[in-house]
């Protein structure tokens, strides 16, 4: 039954994906150039990071190798959000204006309706940047590879892009609550992307809690790469949490459902 | 000047997105930071700045970012597709000018409302370096509006190519892109390899955010600042008169369907 329910879910969102691509691919020249500078937008981010190590070996004991896997592992869970449900932050205009009511009318679940039909092919771009990376940092990274860190490593882009996805529904769900300030779910998804592309301990204590116990994105990628890299912390973190990604990624599953539904019933629709 | 007051009044009305955006601001802020300091700890004083400096330099750069348009503005652009801009062309007033004084106006505002508060947030939790001499802030004033004005000689240009294609977005988002990382909003110019920073530092961005924001750390003075002065003078003269010859090239083409 909720099989069913998930494969038709899916089958509607690529339905409408594909109808929303077939739109932007009208203007082309519009379409290549922006996902060009996507594409740029997050090779820059990550020439920063280049920079930086040109003017020291290492950043918090990590080397550029260890961070390029860092960047690798959050870019391409971020990206791969980003390119599923990023568009969910589209629900903002659509609270304010009601227009969310056409939402939930239609016979498509209401989360799927608004994330494919705002769909943006271009996110691939960020994807496929941080993709190149990954592969290039594990390539070239010295890594003593046994059994369970060749099923680490796609286990943990799988977890990572889990977490991210429900740290965009649930920051979009904001939207329910106060329409005024939903913008804030940027501090967290792309803000989260790049606090999760550098080692955790160099970050003050605060912005540490913030990403480990108020949204758990130390498990999309410092965690695992601690066990990856086979690299040491300072910080006094039990060793069971690097293999524990998975069991974030379904703990923020629960949360994002019942962030979501509680907002769906919370929804009034609009004045006037 | 009316203008820009009115322009002042409009941004205004944008309260929480103004917040959400001096929360963003403020998280990259730290994370930018902790990177940086980082890297002092482990290099020492770079470029001849050392951590507080950076520090101090990731806020400043953070607020110079809505200021000074670094995400893109296309809004000229957007007016010139719909054909909205028919309205614009024919007001009494020079069409560049009225822009410009919109943008003057629109940036106060960002400076106060978007700039300051994660910079005073900045202050609190970390140490910054924050100038006590009164000629060192006059000096980043005036480099800051120069910056400013600079930003809009870099962004009416690109705006202006929706003259010639249907969808300008591309090139604002690659003018943009340019100047995020040219400006000196990913890394700070002095943690560039030297032959790079050489050549980025005669660009017209760097005069946007980065060479302002080193004035406010008092890295400019005497000669050296009225060499920053003149590289943002000079790049203001040109990019203006760029824009201008662009959009009377346009104003011959234009044809506006109505009705």
């Amino acid at each position: 039954m909720v099989g069913e329910r998930i494969r038709a879910g899916l089958a509607d969102y690529r339905t409408l994906a594909a109808a929303k691509l077939r739109s932007d691919w009208q203007y082309r020249a519009g379409f290549v150039a922006m996902f060009a500078s996507t594409v740029l937008v997050t090779a820059m981010d990550f020439a920063g990071i280049a920079v930086v190590f040109t003017k020291t070996p290492e950043l918090g004991g990590w080397t550029f190798r260890d961070v390029a896997f860092l960047y690798g592992v959050a870019g391409v869970s971020f990206g791969l959000a980003d390119f599923l449900v990023g568009s969910v932050e589209q629900i903002s205009p659509r609270v304010r204006t009601g227009v969310f009511d056409m939402l939930l009318i239609r016979p498509v679940n209401a989360l799927v309706n608004l994330t494919a039909s705002e769909f943006t092919f271009r996110r691939v771009g960020k994807v496929a940047q941080a993709l190149v990376v990954l592969v290039v940092a594990t390539a070239v990274a010295d890594i003593e590879w046994t059994l369970g860190r060749i099923l680490m490593l796609p286990l943990t882009i799988v977890s990572g892009t889990v977490i991210a996805c429900a740290t965009w529904v649930i920051t979009a769900s904001i939207a329910f609550f106060t329409v005024e300030t939903q913008e804030i779910a940027n501090t967290f998804t792309y803000g989260g992307d790049l606090a999760t592309s550098y080692p955790l301990h160099i970050f003050e204590s605060w912005l540490r809690v913030l990403v480990t116990y108020i949204v758990p994105l130390v498990f999309v990628s410092y965690l695992p790469a601690l066990y990856i890299l086979d690299l040491e912390t300072p910080l006094a973190l039990p060793s069971w949490l690097r293999f524990a990604s998975p069991l974030a990624a379904v703990a923020m599953v629960v949360v994002a459902r019942a962030v979501w539904r509680a907002g769906l019933r919370h929804y009034r629709s609009t004045g006037s | 000047m009316a203008i820009a007051r009115r322009a002042f009044r409009r941004f205004s009305a944008y309260r929480g997105a103004t917040f959400a955006g001096v929360v963003t601001n403020t998280m990259f802020g730290f994370v930018y930071a902790a990177v940086f300091v980082a890297a002092h700890a482990v290099a020492g004083d770079i470029g001849g700045f050392d951590a507080v400096d950076t520090a101090t330099y990731v806020f400043g750069a953070q607020a110079f970012l809505a200021m000074t348009g670094a995400h893109g503005d296309r809004e000229i652009a957007e007016r010139i597709r719909t054909g909205e801009i028919a309205s614009d062309l024919y007001r009494p007033v020079d069409f560049q000018l009225w822009w410009l004084s919109h943008d003057m106006g629109k940036a106060a505002y960002q400076a106060i409302f978007r700039g300051i508060p994660p910079f005073v947030v900045g202050a609190i939790v970390l140490d910054l370096r924050i100038p006590t001499s009164p000629g060192t802030w006059l000096a980043f004033l005036l480099a800051a509006g120069l910056g400013v004005v600079l930003a809009f000689g870099v962004r009416f240009p690109a705006n202006l190519a929706a003259f010639w294609m249907l969808d300008a977005r591309g090139v604002v988002a690659l003018t943009a892109l340019a100047q995020v990382f040219l400006a000196g909003h990913i890394v700070p110019l002095y943690f560039m390899p030297d032959g790079l920073e050489r050549v980025v530092r005669l660009l017209p961005f760097a005069g946007i955010t980065a060479l302002p924001v080193e004035t406010l750390l008092g890295a400019h003075r005497g000669l050296d600042l009225a060499g920053v002065y003149a590289l943002q003078l000079g790049w203001i003269v040109v990019l203006l008169a760029a824009g201008r010859s662009l959009l009377t090239a346009a104003q011959h083409k234009l044809v506006v369907h109505g009705g």
